[in-house]
C-alpha cells in the first residue's frame, strides 16, 4: 500500500491530516447549528402565521448588507490563501486585514440591529416580548440565539485570522506550510455558510 | 524530537523532557502519559460516585428516611449520574485505553494531534471541576437527574446551570478526542496496514469517534438551549411560552442514545482484543466484527425514540423506533457469537483479563436481553420508570463498560507499568466484584417488574427484600473494587518485572518493550498479516510462498 504514509507528528507536518481534522471540526459546528435549525423547523411548522408576522420585523436591508459583506470577506480570505501559495506575503496580510475590517463591519451592523430590537423592548424575557403571540415570541428567541451564536463564531473567526496574520509575519506560514491559513479560511467560510442559511430563515421567508 | 535523539532504553514513564516531575506530566503531549492522566482522574471520580451510590443503597435498605432526607437523595442520584455518565463512562475507555493503545496497535508514534490531545484533557479537568462545584456551591446539588429533563430543569432552584455547563465542556473534550482518533486512524496506520488489517479495538474506536464527532454537538446545543431557557426565559421548551418539553427529549436522546454506543463500542473492542490473545487463536469472523461496529454506530442514530414511548409520540414513530431497536440488537449479537467462537478450539488460558472479558459477555447479554423487553412497545409501558430500567442499564453500563474497563486495565497493565500484578488477588477481587454486582442489580429487575419505581426515596414494604439484597450487594461490590484497586496500585512499585509480551499476544503493542519508549517503535513496522495471525515459523514460510505465488 504505497499511499499509506506514516508521519510521526513531531517530525513532519501532515498537511492532509490537519485539513481532515478541520473538516471534522466543521462538521461538529454544522451539527451544533443543526440542532437550532431543527427547533426552527418544528416551530415554523407549528406557528407558521406568527413566524410570518415576526419575520417582517427584521431589517431585510441590514441583513442583505451583512450577507454581501460576509460573501466579500470570504472572497478576500480565499485570495489571501492564493497569495501565500504564490509567495506574496505582504499581499496575503493586506487581504486578511481587509477581511478583518469586513468582519468588523458585520459586527457593527449587528450591533445596531440588536440595539434597535432592544429599543423596541424586543429582547428575551422582556414584557413586550412575553405578551406577543407565542409563535412570535419563539421566533425572536430563535433570532437572538441563532444570530448570537453566529456572532460568537464571527468573533472566534476574527481571533483566528488575527493569529494567522501574526504567524505569516513571523514566517511560520509560508509557501511550503500554509495549512494554518487554509484552516482558518475554512473556518471563515463556515461562518459565512451558516449565515447564508440564517439570512433567508430570519429575514427573507416572511 | 526525532527518535534517534531519544535514548532507546528510557521508557515513557522515566523519560524527561523540558520539565521534571509533575510539571512534566502536566505538559506532556505523549499519548501514553495523557492516557494515564485520564485514568487517574477517572478512577478517583469513579470511587467518589461509587460511594455516593453506596449511600443511596444504604438509605433504601429500609423504607422511610434513615440516613438522609429526600432532597439529599435527589441530589445524590443526580450527582452519581452526572459523574458516572459524563466523567467516567462516556470518556472512559476511549480516553484511557484508546489513547494508550490506539497508536501502539496501529504502529504509530503518537496520535495525529498530540497538543490537541492534551488540550482535551484540560477541558475534561475544567468540566470535572465545574461538575464538582455544582455539588458544593450554595444553592444545593442539582436534583434533575443526569437527563436534565425540562420543565423541571428549567425551574429547579439548585445549581443546574453549573452542571449543564460542565456537561457541555466535557462533551467538547469528547468531540476533540474523537476528531483526533479519526484522523489518527486515517493517516497514521503503519505501512501495509490496510483497513482490514487493522486490529479490532481501533475499528471500534473509529466507529465510536464518528458518534462522538457527529452526535455530541446536538447535546451541546440542547444544553445551551436549557441554559438560555433558565437565564433568558427564551421558551423553546416551556409550554407556557409556546415551547415543547417533548422537543427537549428528542434533542437530548438524539445524542444520548448514540452515547450509549460511545460507552459500549470501545468496550466491545477491548474484549475483541482479549479473546484471541488468551485463546491463542485468530479472532473468529474478523470482518463481521469490524463491520458490525460500524452498523451499530449507524443504526444507533435512529433509535432514540425508544426512550419516549410513554412521552406521547405518534403510533407510527413508536412502531418505527421499536423496530429499529430490535434491529440494533443484531450486530451486538453477532459480536457475542464471534467471541464465543473465538474461544472454541483454542488453547484457553484463564488469566484475569479473560475472566473479566467472559464476565463482560455474560453480564452484557443479560443487559442486552432485558433491553429488548424495554424496546418492545407493550412491555415498555409496564416497565418504564421502574427499577427494571435501572437494572438494565447498570448491566449494560457497569456490567458492560465497567467490566470491559477492568478487563482492559488487567490486560494492558503490564504494558503500561512494566510490572505484573498478583493473579491471585485479581481472582479474589473479581469474585467479590462479580457476586456483589449481581446481588446489587439483579433483584432490581424483579422488584421493577413488580412495580417499584426508579428514583424513589421511599417505597412500599413488599419491595424491601430487593432493596435489602441490593444494599448487601453494594457493600460486597465496593470491597471487590477496593481489592482490585489495591492489587493494581500496590504492584506498580512492587510487582514482578513484566516481560515485553506476558500474554503471548500477536498485536503490535506486545512486540515492543514494557513499558514502551517515548516514541513507541524504534522503527515503524511493516504489516503483512492479519492482526490476529498466530503462525508457527513453518506457517510463516508457507505463507510467504503463497504470497509470492499470488502476486
Ligand atoms: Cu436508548
Amino acid at each position: 500500500m504505497a499511499e499509506i504514509k506514516n508521519i510521526a507528528p513531531s517530525e513532519h507536518h501532515d498537511y492532509q491530516g490537519s485539513k481532515m481534522g478541520m473538516w471534522l471540526f466543521i462538521f461538529t459546528e454544522l451539527f451544533l447549528f443543526g440542532g437550532l435549525f431543527l427547533v426552527y423547523a418544528v416551530f415554523r411548522t407549528q406557528y407558521s402565521a406568527d413566524f410570518h408576522k415576526a419575520a417582517e420585523e427584521t431589517n431585510t436591508f441590514i441583513g442583505t448588507l451583512n450577507t454581501v459583506v460576509l460573501l466579500i470577506s470570504s472572497m478576500t480570505v480565499a485570495m489571501s490563501i492564493t497569495a501565500i501559495q504564490s509567495n506574496q506575503k505582504g499581499r496575503a496580510i493586506r487581504l486578511l486585514l481587509v477581511t478583518l475590517v469586513l468582519a468588523s463591519v458585520f459586527m457593527v451592523n449587528k450591533y445596531f440591529e440588536w440595539g434597535h430590537k432592544f429599543e423596541l423592548k424586543l429582547y428575551p424575557g422582556s414584557e413586550v416580548l412575553t405578551n406577543l403571540p407565542k409563535g412570535e415570541l419563539l421566533f425572536f428567541g430563535l433570532y437572538f440565539m441563532m444570530t448570537g451564536l453566529h456572532a460568537i463564531h464571527v468573533l472566534v473567526g476574527m481571533i483566528l485570522l488575527t493569529v494567522t496574520i501574526f504567524r505569516i509575519k513571523s514566517g511560520h506560514i509560508h509557501t511550503g506550510n500554509f495549512s494554518m491559513i487554509e484552516n482558518s479560511g475554512l473556518y471563515w467560510h463556515l461562518v459565512d455558510l451558516i449565515w447564508i442559511f440564517l439570512f433567508p430563515m430570519m429575514y427573507l421567508i416572511t | 524530537m526525532s527518535h534517534s535523539e531519544t535514548h532507546p532504553q528510557v521508557s515513557y514513564l522515566e523519560y524527561q523532557g523540558k520539565y521534571k516531575g509533575i510539571l512534566g506530566w502536566l505538559t506532556t503531549t505523549d499519548h501514553k502519559r495523557i492516557a494515564l492522566l485520564y485514568m487517574y482522574c477517572i478512577v478517583v471520580f469513579f470511587f467518589v460516585a461509587a460511594i455516593l451510590g453506596l449511600t443511596m443503597s444504604i438509605e433504601k435498605m429500609r423504607p422511610g428516611q434513615d440516613i438522609m432526607n429526600a432532597q439529599t437523595y435527589n441530589g445524590l442520584f443526580t450527582v452519581h449520574g452526572i459523574i458516572m455518565i459524563f466523567m467516567i463512562v462516556i470518556p472512559g475507555l476511549a480516553a484511557v485505553f484508546g489513547n494508550f493503545a490506539l497508536p501502539l496497535l496501529i504502529g504509530a508514534r503518537d496520535v495525529a494531534f498530540p497538543k490537541l490531545n492534551l488540550f482535551s484533557w484540560y477541558l475534561y479537568v475544567i468540566g470535572a471541576i465545574l461538575a464538582v462545584l455544582s455539588q458544593l456551591l450554595k444553592g444545593g446539588a442539582p436534583d434533575t437527574g443526569w437527563t436534565f429533563y425540562v420543565p423541571y430543569s428549567a425551574g429547579s432552584s439548585t445549581n443546574v446551570i453549573w452542571a449543564l455547563t460542565a456537561a457541555f465542556i466535557l462533551g467538547f473534550s469528547n468531540i476533540l478526542t474523537g476528531l483526533n482518533f479519526i484522523v489518527t486512524i486515517h493517516r497514521m496506520r503503519a505501512p501495509g496496514m490496510t483497513w482490514f488489517k487493522m486490529p479490532l479495538f481501533p475499528w471500534s474506536l473509529y466507529a465510536t469517534a464518528w458518534i462522538q464527532v457527529l452526535a455530541t454537538p446536538i447535546v451541546g446545543i440542547t444544553l445551551l438551549m436549557v441554559i438560555a431557557e433558565r437565564v433568558l426565559h427564551i421558551g423553546f421548551f416551556d409550554p407556557a411560552l409556546g415551547g415543547d418539553p417533548v422537543l427537549f427529549q428528542h434533542l437530548f436522546w438524539i445524542y444520548s442514545h448514540p452515547a450509549v454506543y460511545i460507552m459500549i463500542l470501545p468496550a466491545m473492542g477491548v474484549i475483541t482484543e482479549i479473546f484471541p490473545t488468551f485463546s491463542q487463536k485468530p479472532v473468529f469472523g474478523y470482518g463481521a466484527i469490524a463491520i458490525s461496529s460500524l452498523a451499530i454506530a449507524f443504526v444507533g442514530y435512529f433509535v432514540w425514540g425508544h426512550h419516549m414511548f410513554t412521552s406521547g409520540i405518534s403510533y407510527w414513530s413508536k412502531w418505527f423506533f421499536s423496530f429499529l431497536t430490535f434491529i440494533v440488537a443484531v450486530p451486538s449479537a453477532i459480536k457475542v457469537f464471534n467471541w464465543i467462537s473465538t474461544m472454541y478450539g483454542g488453547s484457553i488460558q484463564m488469566r484475569p483479563p479473560l475472566l473479566y472479558a467472559i464476565s463482560f459477555v455474560f453480564l452484557f447479554m443479560i443487559g442486552g436481553f432485558t433491553g429488548l423487553f424495554l424496546g418492545a412497545l407493550a412491555t415498555n409501558v409496564q416497565l418504564h420508570d421502574t427499577t427494571f430500567v435501572v437494572a438494565h442499564f447498570h448491566y449494560i453500563i457497569f456490567g458492560g463498560m465497567g467490566f470491559a474497563f477492568f478487563a482492559a486495565i488487567h490486560y494492558w497493565y503490564p504494558k503500561m507499568y512494566g510490572k505484573m500484578y498478583s493473579d491471585r488477588w485479581a481472582y479474589i477481587a473479581w469474585g467479590f466484584t462479580f457476586v456483589g454486582f449481581n446481588l446489587l442489580y439483579f433483584p432490581q429487575f424483579i422488584i421493577g417488574v413488580q412495580g417499584m419505581p426508579r428514583r424513589y426515596f421511599d417505597y412500599l414494604p413488599q419491595f424491601q427484600w430487593g432493596h435489602m439484597l441490593s444494599g448487601f450487594g453494594a457493600f460486597i461490590l465496593l470491597i471487590g473494587l477496593i481489592l482490585m484497586a489495591w492489587n493494581l496500585i500496590y504492584h506498580v512499585k512492587r510487582g514482578a518485572i513484566a516481560p515485553a509480551n506476558p500474554w503471548k499476544g500477536v498485536t503490535l503493542e506486545w512486540q515492543i518493550a514494557s513499558p514502551p519508549t517515548l516514541e513507541n517503535f524504534e522503527e515503524i513496522p511493516v504489516i503483512k498479516h492479519n492482526p490476529y495471525w498466530f503462525g508457527t515459523e513453518e506457517e510463516i514460510k508457507r505463507e510467504k510462498k503463497s504470497v509470492t505465488r499470488n502476486t
